[in-house]
């Protein structure tokens, strides 16, 4: 599947997933009260450089910033309508800023290193009855998951424009989820056999140890 | 949480992703307002597994979002989403999804279209925006009636959107009566 990972390493993949996620919300704590725009525009600037530095992988990422844009137009227009142009710069540096700043740690962290790093922060989590494994598990499913719906989706559609000669319809939706919770309840029933269970609390299952 | 509720919230979190990355689905729409069938999936999720696993589902899907899963629609991922000026929208959902399954049990009375419609349009819309529209107006240094003025340009597909669950969940609600939560 394609991530927004970045493949060839560089420096900032060094880095401890830890210590990157601890910056970039230190950061975005730091940055809440600045107020002036040059400040912002600066620091905009600055983080730009070291996306530009990661290399041309990096720089063609930024491209990623591209669906943000017409929404930063239609801030920077209300601002100006109301007030004043610094006060467009700085809005719309501060958003620029913070996404590249975060677009940075995701690209040069796996998510596996993500969800270790989240681990320490996850664990309390158990006694709200979240299991840490049942969360794994959770992510790992939605991933696999995605590839086999937008399969199953392409074969109603293709099935769909062959008989009626017209584009995809909503139509098609409904019997595409029933297939989908169907397909669910086998995942459910064969995680089920295979002696996987889903709370934390030990006694609910005897094999509850087996993986 | 059983393992058939665990897989069924990993499903929806899936079914939200995949909406958002299927290249258009004709939805009959004035305007070519840009709008992506993703917010489907999160009232399918409230409607269809009930308030809790509903949110639920949001919840993880947005987590795998911010781990580096480019599911958002436009292939959107990591934590900068998090952190753009439209995620007041994205935790909007969790507690949009809730109270789409609130709805939706609030109201065993009425038929399901009807049902289904009223908690799409309050659950995916009202307190979708009643999330969005003020982290908009934080976020961007706007007034509130900005921020409320940007998002209109989105409710009439939101509505489309609120039709299409409303028909989805009746569909799927003759095909498998015991797939819908609460409406055996």
């Amino acid at each position: 599947m394609i991530t927004t990972y970045l493949a060839r390493r560089t420096w900032l993949h060094g880095v401890p997933a830890g210590v990157k996620l601890f910056a970039l919300a230190a950061l975005s704590f730091m940055l809440l009260p600045v107020q002036d725009w040059r400040i912002l525009a600066t620091a905009a600037m600055l983080a730009a450089l070291v996306f530009a530095a990661l290399g041309r992988e990096a720089r063609q990422r930024l491209a990623l910033i591209r669906p943000l844009l017409p929404v930063l137009a239609i801030i920077a227009a209300f601002q100006v309508m109301t007030g004043d142009w610094r006060d467009a710069v700085g809005a719309v540096a501060r958003l620029t800023l913070m996404v590249m700043l975060a677009e940075l740690v995701t690209m040069t962290t796996t998510m596996a290193a993500m969800m270790e790093a989240l681990a320490p922060v996850l664990r309390p989590l158990r006694h709200l009855g979240l299991d840490p494994r049942a969360l794994t598990l959770a992510v790992a499913l939605v991933i696999r998951f995605v590839p086999v719906l937008l399969e199953a989706w392409q074969r109603r559609a293709e099935a769909w424009r062959a008989r009626s000669g017209r584009r995809p319809a909503l139509r098609l939706v409904a019997p595409f989820v029933a297939e989908a919770l169907r397909l669910a309840d086998h995942v459910a029933e064969a995680l089920t056999a295979r002696g996987f269970a889903a709370s934390a609390r030990p006694q609910e299952h005897p094999m509850r140890k087996i993986p | 949480m059983t393992v058939r509720d665990l897989v069924r919230i990993a499903l929806f979190a899936a079914i939200i992703a995949a909406l958002g990355l299927l290249p258009r689905i004709d939805i009959p729409i004035a305007a070519g307002v840009p709008i992506t069938a993703q917010t489907l999936g999160v009232m399918l999720a409230g409607v269809m597994l009930g308030a809790r696993l509903g949110a639920l589902a949001v919840l993880l899907f947005l987590f795998v979002v911010a781990l580096g899963a480019p599911l958002l629609a436009g292939g959107r991922g990591g934590l900068g989403v998090l952190f753009g000026p439209t995620a007041g929208y994205l935790i909007g959902w969790i507690a949009g999804a809730y109270v789409c399954g609130l709805l939706m049990r609030a109201l065993r009375g009425l038929p399901l279209f009807a049902a289904t419609l009223i908690a799409a349009i309050g659950g995916g819309i009202l307190v979708v925006y009643a999330f969005g529209v003020p982290w908009l107006a934080w976020k961007a240094n706007l007034s509130l009636t900005q921020a409320i003025l940007g998002g209109l340009v989105f409710v009439p597909g939101d509505l489309i959107k609120a039709v299409a669950t409303a028909f989805i969940t009746v569909a799927t609600h003759r095909s498998a009566p015991s797939l819908i939560s609460g409406r055996a």
